[in-house]
């Protein structure tokens, strides 16, 4: 079984995804709890990999027997074991809380095949996670955003038109992606990545090359929602069920991040991404300016979601800096950003669905004294927030932390300059949200009555908090954001340091 | 004169491509959207079909029977086109036709919500 691992975390979703409908036909409410049980042992299975990982080395799976150049390999070494017990683990959680909110936001008639597509999405962030193959990649981006452009079009209103935009976008990243790899494919005659590794150093000056690097920078960046290439990103979170935008934001834009690390560090070597054409210079002034500019978006926004979305952005700028500067420091923040991004996102948009299942508030402004209606939903929305924004000893903290370093040895004073000033900037949106829901009173929506004159005659409000299935798996990402703040020197030693190449500084 | 003519499937394929391209990010129409998508898929196919084709080759099939023993090194690799871009742009159409499919079906979905398929009379009801 052990063996077998990374298989199965593909094949068990895969399998799930295609009878959910046939049993939701007989009972609609079985759908979820299928879905779950699936989710659960794919996380199994997931973790006994990173486990086989750590402790052997990293694995290379042959899909069917056939030896690499010709047959599609897994390929699962140190940044992808723990990328994909990261994604399963959120996707889990996620499973668990979104359960009442699906209820409720989702017809009933559509819950096998919410859940079915459910299941498809992370089965493809998984495979995109583990796969060694080209090609392979390409086809899982491509399951990826086709389940993603139906469950967001599943939203409220607006939904329709931004899962739209999404499909014109998504397709023309992932065609210049497949342009991408033709290139490569008529240049080489190859499509595995270790083996391109090997063959392109040879041919690095040759035009093909870099037109193939330029479309993946492309393709891979729409994906990801890389500034200028993010038009599609904030409708969709917007405008999504509150479940998916949960699922796709912690998840989604990590894999594809993730993808761009392993095509300029692997396959791709850094000499080429970084000496031979200067890609690390313009990536540092993109990934500058969208930092800046999901920052300043994210202060300007009255609804909640589109407010994490624009900081989305700018977080997706973070990461990208650090595989930009060039240096062990930046690209370990980097990869480091990855995870306690996605902690830190998930367990905001968590908190985000809780409300919105419980009072319907999305403004921002209706925040007011709501710590006292669910005080530790509240808690860990804070928690989040200070990882946001990088307070010690959260995980936002360590990667920034790291990323300081980088600009600090590649001595880009302007760079460590924006990272503070970005940072300066998350406190002023985060603090504004924090200040209403613990310094002023609560507003009762639903009687009108107003507490917010006074400060010395608070009325009385009741506990309402978020149901448990909610609560604890907002509890457990809280957790985990602090988990990867303390453990961070344990993640970077067992998986994040093999990241940096030989010979870097 | 020559560089065009030699490599004339190529240009075919870039130009088919901006063609494509220049109506997804252009036409205000969704329709019109969709058909430039179709096209921009469909450059992309003709440039993987025509990476794996050779001048004088033939299908790659071997014309000894099925279970002779054929030394790998008499066989002319020059003499058979290869098939490998062609399979793998099998998979691309099943892709290209799922996204056009999905893209569709939300067409009906906006079309029976705002009674126009015109992004900006759509925009101007959402706002």
């Amino acid at each position: 079984m052990m063996q077998q691992a990374p298989a199965l975390t593909i094949a068990i979703l895969l399998l799930t995804a295609f009878w959910v409908p046939i049993f939701g036909m007989v009972k609609r409410e079985s759908a979820y709890y299928i879905s779950l049980t699936a989710m659960f042992f794919s996380f199994l299975a997931a973790c006994a990999t990173l486990y086989a990982v750590v402790t052997t080395g990293p694995i290379h799976y042959r899909m069917g027997g056939w030896p690499p150049p010709w047959g599609i390999e897994f390929v699962i070494d140190y940044l992808n074991a723990g990328v994909l017990v990261l994604i399963s683990l959120i996707s889990l959680l996620t499973t668990v809380s979104a359960k009442k909110s699906v209820e409720r936001e989702i017809h009933r008639s559509k819950w096998p095949l919410f859940w079915s597509l459910y299941l498809l999405l992370v089965m493809s962030l998984m495979g995109m996670t583990e796969t060694g193959d080209m090609f392979n990649m390409y086809v899982y981006l491509e399951v990826s955003s086709l389940t993603a452009y139906g469950l967001i079009a599943m939203g409220e209103k607006g939904a329709l038109m931004a899962s739209f935009n999404y499909v014109i976008l998504g397709s023309v990243g992932a065609s210049f992606y497949l342009l991408g790899v033709g290139y490569l494919y008529i240049a080489t005659g190859s499509l595995n990545m270790a083996d391109l590794s090997k063959i392109l150093p040879s041919i690095y000056r040759s035009k093909v090359i870099f037109t193939a690097f330029a479309f993946f920078i492309v393709g891979i960046g729409l994906k990801m929602g890389l500034f200028p290439l993010h038009m599609w990103l904030p409708d969709a979170y917007t405008h999504a069920p509150s479940a998916i935008s949960t699922l796709i934001a912690p998840t989604m834009t990590k894999v594809s991040a993730y993808v761009f690390f392993r095509i300029i560090l692997t396959v791709f070597n850094p000499h080429f991404s970084w000496e031979v054409i200067p890609a690390a210079t313009l990536l540092r002034w993109i990934a500058a300016v969208g930092i800046i500019y999901g920052s300043i978006m994210a202060i300007a926004q009255k609804d909640i979601k589109r407010m994490l979305a624009y900081s989305s952005i700018s977080q997706i700028g973070y990461i990208v800096l650090g595989i930009a500067l060039a240096n062990r420091m930046g690209l370990i923040g980097g990869a480091l950003h990855i995870f306690s991004h996605a902690f830190a996102k998930g367990s905001l948009f968590m908190v985000v669905m809780a409300v919105i299942y419980k009072t319907g508030i999305r403004n921002i402004d209706d925040f007011k004294g709501l710590n006292r209606k669910m005080p530790f939903t509240m808690a860990a929305f804070c928690l989040a927030a200070f990882s946001m924004v990088g307070v010690p000893p959260t995980a936002g903290f360590f990667s920034k932390w790291y990323l300081v370093l980088g600009t600090v040895a590649g001595k880009y004073w302007w760079l460590t300059a924006v990272i503070l000033a970005s940072s300066l900037l998350n406190a002023v949106y985060f603090f504004r949200i924090i200040e209403k829901i613990y310094f002023s009173s609560f507003v009762d929506l639903v009687t009108g009555g107003s507490g917010g004159h006074e400060h010395h005659e608070l009325p009385a409000v009741a506990v309402a908090e978020a149901p448990l299935m909610m609560l604890v798996p907002i509890l457990l990402m809280a957790a985990g954001i602090l988990a990867v703040g303390l453990f961070n020197t344990q993640i970077i030693h067992h998986l994040l340091q093999f990241i940096v190449p030989k010979g870097l500084a | 004169m020559d560089f065009i003519v030699s490599k004339f499937n190529y240009w075919i394929y870039i130009i088919m491509m901006m063609i494509g391209f220049y109506a997804m990010i252009a036409k205000r129409n969704l329709v019109k959207k969709i058909i430039g998508m179709n096209i921009f898929q469909t450059a992309i196919i003709l440039f993987y079909v025509s990476i794996g084709a050779k001048k004088g080759a033939t299908i790659p099939i071997l014309e000894a029977a099925h279970h002779a023993k054929i030394p790998p090194e008499s066989i002319e690799v020059a003499k058979y086109i290869n098939p490998l871009p062609h399979v793998l742009m099998l998979t691309a159409i099943v892709v290209g036709v799922s996204v056009t499919g999905v893209a569709l079906a939300l067409i009906i979905l906006i079309y029976r919500r705002y009674h126009t398929v015109e992004e900006d009379e759509i925009l101007r009801q959402l706002s």
